[in-house]
């Protein structure tokens, strides 16, 4: 044998070792959580997220179903690079079959054209654009727990039904920002309401100062927040100091999680109108899982897009234990729009062709300081939204999928 | 009313104001980092993450002792450079000799450290804080509605900016320390302790962090990456005043709050890139910064 002839003879016979070794490792669903760990969504998602991944293994009991199932997870960094990077060194070598949470629309959005390309899941929970079910609507993706045309129809709507019909934006000058603003001034003019301006800030500014002047100038009964975490956690604190609300204007927060009002604190946050899917205080159910939840997270509570976490994971283990297969991730979302949703924290519920989950949404008030009675008890609930009008309607959508 | 470029006038003193207590908080922070490079040689990257513990400490004080925001401008300030204290004696000591990029090396990595410690005890989203009792409210100065918290920002920090600097250029004290800077030796050799002046100069830089951070809690979210968001402004700011230059950093400080403010007015979405593009443009043609000796 010449030494090219031996040196291609074990090469050969060592990648049929690994491709054995791959089948066998295989036989594994493999979860990854791409998530915010370090930074602004790191209490929205982050090591939330990768427990109630863990919840949904565990209430799953893959043994019954003669499976195996494995959560791992990892930090994108909210930079999109960084999560399409993981992505694909997750389906390429490590063998993740689906991917879950990703906040951070620019991240979700590029991860999801990976798991396109790669033929696996994503499941959605952390992104809040209304494009991953309208234009860039996938077969791989299902979207759970909320997106900016949902927010902003149902805070949007319930605040100019309530006379607030002039608008000024404070938007984060990225993906999601422009798209809860975008589908909120939509549904703003639709209601008869009409938005007088609006200034795009950097993410992460300290300082709203200056942008609060410039909404005061511009006399609008309401200053609407299409940003996110810290930024919407400063704008309503420094609103409070520049007497936004003494001057007889009010903030409409767009994408308040729970964790948000706790660090503005009830005292500043009271009277704040929001949209959330789920809220930990609402069911028995809730409430129980919040207590399993707390076991490795103490002292929090678990945010909306947490319990998405939790429920599409669910949802997919379903879906697989179904197909008997997690091999084909087209297949996997078929099945999963196929069998209708049913899970503890966000009851029944369906998906859409176009990856859309649709359930129940609910407008909250957040409580005044002496209405909270422990912590966490931060809201009362002032309508429910049903499914079908809480979502956008699929022939708006402009999703590829739909239309041919 | 008149109007410059579109911009009523009204609005557009407003934004100066603005401007000038964020030109504040960067001036606190930028005195301090200038101090201890000034004095030690020391590029501190650990100043965010200080700055962020002083926010952390008027917190802490306020929810387990009930020790409300005067106290804590005081307390904090001591405490956290007191921390700084053991940092420069465990740590920075042993690197004087060496090449400043050590320095900047450790303390970057600290900060990153107590950054993440923070965050795995307190979560990132942040901790509520209240402006005090005393200053809440405001005045309507015809032009804008003015915090009454923010006024005292602004009139703390340039007391503080120029009590410091006073002490380093004009008095005594720092005169010795000016001495010891340049000729460490021969100070010594007149029986003044130089490295507990150095010491206690690291301790006093960080307490300033500190100080900036507690007067930062009522009005920014207190979240343990607070620091990391401000800090590198603050060392464009340095860089353009020029590096070590006490009264370059508190000048600076002031002009770019200022020009960050207009810019949020005329092209919001550059307001966190201006102060870059002005540091490119003060090193391509004073390399030293604009009031930093020419080395």
């Amino acid at each position: 044998m010449t030494p090219t002839a031996r040196l291609a003879f074990a090469v050969t016979a060592l990648t049929c070792t690994v491709a054995a070794a791959q089948a066998q490792e295989d036989s594994v669903v493999k979860i990854g959580v791409l998530t915010d760990m370090s930074s602004l969504y790191a209490d929205v998602g982050g090591p939330g997220s990768v427990a109630a991944a863990k919840l949904a293994v565990e209430d799953f009991n893959p043994a019954a179903h003669g499976m195996k199932v494995e959560v791992v997870s990892a930090d994108h960094q909210n930079k999109p690079d960084i999560g399409a990077n993981i992505a694909r060194q997750w389906f390429d070598v490590d063998h993740v079959d689906a991917m879950a949470d990703v906040p951070n629309s620019g991240v979700g959005l590029a991860v999801s054209e990976v798991t396109r390309e790669k033929n696996k899941v994503f499941l959605a929970s952390g992104p809040a654009s209304s494009d991953l079910t309208g234009p860039k609507c996938s077969p791989n993706t299902i979207h759970w727990t909320y997106d900016t045309w949902m927010l902003a129809n149902g805070t949007g709507k319930a605040v100019v039904k309530t006379g607030g019909d002039t608008w000024f934006f404070l938007t984060a000058d990225y993906a999601f920002g422009k798209a809860l603003e975008r589908d909120t001034t939509a549904v703003v003019e639709a209601n008869g309401g009409k938005v007088l301006g609006g200034v795009r800030h950097p993410l992460n500014t300290p300082d709203f100062s200056s942008f609060l002047l410039q909404a005061q100038s511009s006399k609008a009964k309401i200053i609407g927040l299409a940003n996110a975490g810290g930024d919407t956690i400063n704008a309503i604190k420094q609103g409070a100091e520049f007497g936004i609300a003494a001057g007889g204007q009010h903030f409409a927060g767009l994408l308040v999680f729970i964790t948000d009002v706790n660090s503005i604190g009830l005292k500043t946050a009271q009277g704040l109108v929001l949209t959330e899917t789920w809220y930990w205080d609402m069911t028995d159910a809730n409430r129980a899982f919040t207590k399993r939840w707390q076991a490795e997270r103490a002292g929090k509570f678990p945010t909306s897009v947490q319990a998405g976490v939790y429920a599409s994971v669910l949802h997919y283990l379903k879906a697989v234990a179904a197909l008997k297969s997690d091999t084909d991730g087209r297949a996997v979302v078929a099945k999963m729009k196929e069998i209708p949703t049913d899970d503890p924290l966000f009851g029944k519920g369906s998906i859409r062709p176009d990856g859309r989950t649709l359930h129940d949404a609910y407008l909250f008030e957040v409580k005044k300081p002496d209405e909270s009675k422990y912590p966490g008890d931060d809201y009362k609930l002032r309508a429910t939204i049903p499914a079908a009008e809480a979502f956008r309607p699929l022939k708006d959508g402009g999703c590829p999928l739909i239309s041919g | 009313m008149f109007q410059i470029f579109g911009i009523p006038s009204q609005a557009l003193f407003g934004q100066l104001l603005l401007g000038l207590i964020n030109g504040s908080f960067y001036a606190l922070l930028s005195l301090g980092l200038a101090v201890i490079f000034g004095m030690l040689d020391i590029i501190n990257f650990t100043h965010g993450a200080q700055y962020m513990m002083g926010a952390f400490a008027a917190y802490l004080l306020l929810q387990h002792l009930g020790i409300g925001y005067w106290e804590a401008l005081v307390i904090a300030p001591i405490v956290i450079g007191l921390t700084g204290i053991v940092i420069e004696r465990l740590f920075l000591k042993h690197l004087r000799s060496l090449d400043p990029l050590y320095g900047l090396l450790l303390t970057f990595g600290l900060g990153l450290v107590i950054e993440g410690l923070f965050r795995n005890y307190y979560g990132s989203s942040g901790l509520p804080y209240q402006v005090p009792e005393a200053l809440q409210g405001g005045r309507n100065l015809g032009f804008m509605f003015l915090p009454n918290y923010r006024a005292w920002v602004i009139v703390l920090s340039l007391t503080v900016c120029l009590a410091t600097w006073f002490a380093i250029e004009r008095t005594r004290l720092g005169s010795y320390l000016r001495a010891a800077t340049e000729n460490p030796v021969l100070v010594r050799a007149f029986g003044i302790n130089v490295p507990r002046m150095v010491t206690l100069t690291y301790g006093f830089g960080v307490g300033l962090a500190a100080l900036a951070g507690v007067m930062a809690a009522p009005i920014y979210n207190v979240s343990p990456q607070m620091g990391s968001d401000l800090i590198i402004v603050v060392f464009a700011v340095v860089v353009i005043g020029g590096m070590g230059s006490i009264m370059g950093a508190i000048l600076t400080g002031f002009a770019l709050g200022i020009i960050e403010g207009l810019t949020k007015v005329f092209y919001p979405e550059a307001s966190n890139t201006v102060i870059f593009v002005i540091m490119a443009i003060v090193l391509l043609v004073r390399p030293a910064g604009l009031f930093g000796r020419s080395v």
